[in-house]
């Protein structure tokens, strides 16, 4: 395999995208404290590890690099977690009973 | 042309094929990149498995506890792990650059850190152990709280710990030139990975079971 020299201002930008995730983290941190419902709570939670893990993902592992890659990983994860969702409706069931059992 | 002999046979050595005819890596990725990046891809299954696991049996039951008091010790852990994806990120430049002792130094700074992120994440289990939270039964609601905190968190340290050793043993074998940059790389893809995976261990197990 062959290697690359370091690009410059790579350490740069490399700082500015861990200052990045410190300050979503933070921000993480300080919606656990808002006076919100759990549903608002965790769609906020959610949106900000989404973009966490966005950026982890282009610019710490190089994604934004490789187009194909980025789009076969997006695509891949994409179907499986998707995938998952199917058995939300039957936890809100479990918590709230069915509608023909009241 | 050369022969090669087994046995009692003889054959003609086979020619290496010229690059040309060589099938080009997927996506322009060395196979070993390639391999990684396939058992991340595994590996967030397994890790999206568990969180949602979690999530339809933290919705479905209703007496559900917030066991944690301070996030001291979890914004730690996080800085911890965070600042250890940038220290790898310098160790993979400084190894690009046939800079060997500052990819080593690098490297171990992260198996560091990743050590410190154990240790605190042991002693938060203990405390929590300490105050009757164990597998199947806790103090403030349903057992189920237990197996699935300490599964997915278990999780976790699992693969940090793994990454811990593969910091130092990959960072040894490069210093000694058995590894090269682009191992190094590999390795850090994994641990960008462990990163990852705990930007949603931290909201969904630790900060929406707050008590407030």
């Amino acid at each position: 395999m062959a290697t690359e020299a370091p690009k410059s201002g790579a350490m740069s930008k490399d700082l500015i995208v861990y200052v990045c995730l410190l300050v979503l983290a933070a921000i993480q941190f300080l919606i656990a404290y808002q006076s919100i419902t759990p549903t608002q709570m965790f769609t906020r939670m959610i949106v900000v590890a989404v973009i966490e893990a966005s950026l982890a993902l282009l610019f710490f592992m190089h994604l934004a690099d490789n187009r194909g890659l980025l789009w076969f990983v997006v695509i891949f994860n994409g179907f499986v977690l998707f995938a998952m969702q199917y058995s939300w409706t039957d936890s809100f069931r479990i918590s709230n009973g069915v509608p023909w059992a009241k | 042309m050369s022969t090669t002999t087994r046995g009692d046979i003889t054959m003609p050595t086979p020619t290496p094929a010229p690059s040309s005819l060589m099938e080009k890596p997927a996506f322009s990725v060395p196979a070993k990149k390639m391999a990684m990046w396939l058992f991340i891809i595994a590996d967030t299954a397994t890790f999206a498995g568990c969180l949602v696991a979690y999530g339809f049996l933290r919705n479905a039951t209703p007496n559900w506890p917030r066991p944690f008091h301070s996030i001291t010790n979890l914004a730690v852990m996080t800085f911890i792990l965070l600042t250890s994806s940038l220290t790898m990120l310098n160790g993979v430049k400084a190894a690009r650059a046939g800079n060997k002792a500052g990819a080593l130094r690098w490297t171990l700074i992260t198996a560091a850190l990743g050590i410190a992120f154990a240790l605190l994440h042991i002693r938060e289990w203990m405390a929590l152990i300490d105050e009757g939270m164990t597998l199947l039964k806790n103090p403030w609601g349903t057992g189920l709280f237990g197996a699935s905190f300490y599964s997915i968190t278990g999780l976790h340290l699992t693969h940090v710990t793994g990454g811990v050793i593969a910091l130092i043993v990959v960072g040894l074998r490069y210093k000694g030139g058995r590894y090269n940059a682009d191992d190094l790389e590999v390795l850090g893809l994994y641990w960008h990975f462990v990163d990852l995976v705990w930007m949603f261990v931290v909201p969904f197990v630790y900060l929406l079971n707050l008590a407030h």
